[in-house]
């Protein structure tokens, strides 16, 4: 079937990581999708196999269901249902893959967010027979809300509409005029049929008008290496090293992941919120020493000057500075049953700073499946997604999160039971 | 690679460590959770790695069943001098003699269920308010659903219906008195990972994982290790065998493959071509299809 997996160390290293979510039900064909993925990519073992198949006929299932896979919760394979995010894993000779498997529904808007928080591509099913869908529009939507740099677009079923080249044409038409109000980098499309596996890992004989790679292809040809911001230098400090002992008597680092730009020895930089400057006098990777640092390494910065500097405050440059204010506005999407209303507090998290808050307006809705805006100020429930006013109790340093994905995230917290209740991208 | 770019294990390397860090950050008393496996033995190297050059912020803790591979112990107690870390040992016999738990009886009795409760009577004696663990997501389906930080609440339990949702690298680890978390740094490695990191590090584990001569005996499927406290029919004979370990738990459960891998390479070639989950040799997750999540609910690492 395909290539013999070359696991020697040095072909292992020089692969790349990438991130992509799947949203969808059973009906999509999207469990079949990934099942096809893991099985072509031998990442499903004998023990799993059985496994699903002993519980596929337990449950009167004619054919193995796949689904059963991934849902891994009793619950989900009692009711045959997706309830969660699942992650799963495999591995071609180029990369290394993790799939974010979340549910399609609408009641499940807030699983789809969090499968798309991390993910580099995202892949959006479409059944040919049934062309654009309202799920269509919710998944790219989503994609678009959390800046996905890449779509990747598989019409499923081909074989169910006779390989017929125009039903491609005609969705791909219909998906790209309503693509223009997304903001999206990079869209593919690839006319797919998951079950007889046309143009997933190989190419297909009955498809020979598409001269596109195989979903897998793309998956290991997209370029992932400008998804990061590499432009504007953000570290926030995450947590201060000292280790006094005889031997590392005044070594005082500053330990965290660079959210942006580039960061070299003997920089320049400022510290926030204090504005002093200093410059870098070592980058610090356990007992190696860096000549520059850039996302998403952890590092140790050492700095010239003995400074205060503690976990929350941002190390940047002083020509490229964040934003600086308490009044932000977000993209909110409302994760928790007790829904979100103006006045109310919650404590808020933003890199590595922990700050109040209260929701000052609810600007407008958005109707996920449709795009439009719903003014409705009163109150913001389980799965909808609003601009909302906060203000903070203290200034927080951020960049939009169209411009960073890191710097531009915020969660919100209930101060009374301290869940997750809302997710916020900053505008 | 690209400039710029850093490879798939750099990057879990990037994220494990960050993750080390924000418990580090954000509780008052963590502890890393350690079997002497693999995986607990990549976890303590990356803490090293995270906080050098000071020491390990936090203790390792060992459940000790008193079942396990004498490797194991010696394994154990050597890294623990070398680091100059805290152990603390949680035992399960001590459970059993102060009559918490009782000893399950019959050839496939295991203390593997009985830890839960000895772990979360630890977890309460000293305080623990995160515990660092080496679970994947990878190694069963249930796992597959767990978050980074993972809540339990003040009887130890998870609840899977209800986490909390967790979303870029924001991590929620607040909690109420009496609670406590399971933290998983390694959730997105794979078995293949860890051994292309130990190998890529240059990280030492124990013998065990090399091929060696043992006396083994087979029982549904797989073959076990020999010792006095495992109950035999008469129809399992005891024979020697070339064998090594996939995974290190606890005597009564921990499945041996045939091998003659004496070196990394070898074993990373050896599971490249397996057709088997690791835990495929596990006999505490043949029990039932749902018997990690049960265990997990319990309490379980």
């Amino acid at each position: 079937m395909d290539e013999n997996k070359d696991f020697s160390s040095k072909a292992y290293l020089d692969m790349e990581l990438l991130r992509f979510t799947t949203a969808g039900s059973v009906d999509d064909g999207k469990s079949t999708l990934i099942g096809r993925l893991l099985y072509d990519s031998k990442s499903i073992f004998e023990d799993q196999l059985e496994s699903v198949k002993r519980a596929s006929v337990k449950k009167g299932n004619e054919q193995i269901n796949l689904a059963l896979l991934t849902d891994g919760l009793r619950a989900e394979r009692e009711q045959g249902i997706t309830i969660d995010v699942a992650y799963r894993y495999f591995a071609t000779p180029k990369r290394k893959f993790i799939i974010a498997d979340t549910p399609g529904h609408v009641q499940y808007t807030r699983n789809m967010v969090t499968g798309a928080s991390t993910a580099n591509a995202a892949i959006i099913l479409i059944d040919a027979r049934n062309g654009v869908t309202e799920q269509t529009y919710r998944h790219s939507y989503i994609s678009s809300l959390l800046q996905i740099p890449h779509l990747i677009v598989c019409v499923n079923k081909m074989d169910l509409v006779d390989y017929k080249e125009e039903v491609y044409e005609e969705i791909k038409e219909t998906f790209s005029a309503f693509a223009s109000k997304l903001v999206v980098k990079d869209i593919r499309f690839v006319p797919i049929s998951a079950l007889k596996g046309d143009n997933v890992v190989e190419h297909s004989k009955n498809m020979s008008w598409y001269q596109g790679g195989t979903l897998r292809h793309i998956l290991e040809n997209i370029h992932v290496g400008s998804d990061l911001n590499h432009i504007d230098p953000r570290f926030p400090v995450q947590y201060v090293v000292r280790p006094i002992s005889d031997k590392f008597h005044d070594y005082r680092g500053y330990a965290g992941r660079i959210a942006g730009g580039v960061f070299r020895k003997g920089d320049r930089v400022m510290v926030l919120p204090s504005g002093f400057v200093t410059t870098i006098e070592s980058i610090d990777f356990y007992n190696e020493s860096l000549e520059e640092a850039y996302p998403p390494m952890s590092v140790t910065l050492r700095l010239k000057d003995d400074l205060d500097i503690s976990r929350g405050d941002m190390i940047v440059k002083e020509n490229n500075v964040p934003r600086v204010e308490q009044d932000i506005d977000v993209m909110m999407c409302w994760m928790n049953d007790k829904p979100l209303q103006p006045r109310m507090k919650y404590h808020l998290k933003q890199t590595t700073n922990d700050v109040k808050c209260m929701v000052k307006e609810i600007k407008y809705k958005v109707d996920v499946n449709t795009l439009d805006r719903i003014e409705d100020g009163n109150d913001l429930k389980m799965n909808e997604i609003a601009r909302v006013s906060l203000r903070t109790t203290k200034p927080l340093f951020f960049d939009s999160y169209r411009q960073n994905r890191q710097t531009g995230s915020i969660i919100l917290i209930d101060e009374a039971t301290n869940n997750t209740m809302g997710v916020g991208m900053i505008v | 690679m690209k400039k710029y770019n850093i490879n798939h294990l750099r990057e879990l390397e990037s994220e494990s460590i960050f993750i080390m860090r924000e418990v580090a950050a954000q509780f008052e008393n963590p502890a890393l959770l350690f079997s002497g496996g693999k995986d607990s033995i990549v976890m303590v190297h990356l803490a090293k790695k995270a906080f050098y050059p000071a020491l390990l912020p936090f203790p390792l803790v060992h459940i000790d069943t008193g079942h396990n591979f004498e490797e194991t112990i010696t394994f154990r107690d050597d890294l623990v001098n070398e680091l100059n870390a805290q152990l603390i040992v949680g035992s399960v016999q001590e459970s059993i003699d102060s009559g918490k738990v009782a000893e399950e009886k019959g050839y496939n009795a295991s203390r593997n269920l009985l830890q839960t409760v000895t772990l979360l009577d630890t977890i309460e004696k000293h305080k623990i308010d995160a515990a660092l663990g080496g679970g994947r997501r990878d190694e069963e389906k249930a796992r597959a659903k767990e978050r980074f930080f993972s809540h339990r609440d003040e009887f130890g339990q998870w609840d899977p219906k209800n986490q909390r949702p967790e979303l870029w690298n924001i991590f929620n680890g607040r909690k109420l008195m009496g609670e406590h978390f399971r933290v998983f740094p390694l959730s997105n490695w794979t078995e293949m990972d860890i051994w292309q990191y130990i190998y890529l590090e240059d990280i030492k584990i124990p013998s065990l994982y090399f091929t060696h001569e043992r006396e083994v005996f087979y029982r549904d499927g797989m073959w076990l290790a020999n010792a006095s406290f495992m109950m035999k029919r008469d129809t399992e004979e005891v024979i020697t065998k070339r064998v090594r370990c996939r995974t290190i738990g606890d005597i009564s459960c921990t499945g041996l493959t045939v091998s003659t891998a004496d070196n990394l390479e070898d074993i990373i070639q050896e599971i490249a071509a397996t057709r088997v989950t690791e835990r495929g040799g596990r006999a505490d997750d043949m029990r039932s299809d749902s018997a990690m999540e049960d265990r997990k609910k319990e309490g379980y690492f």
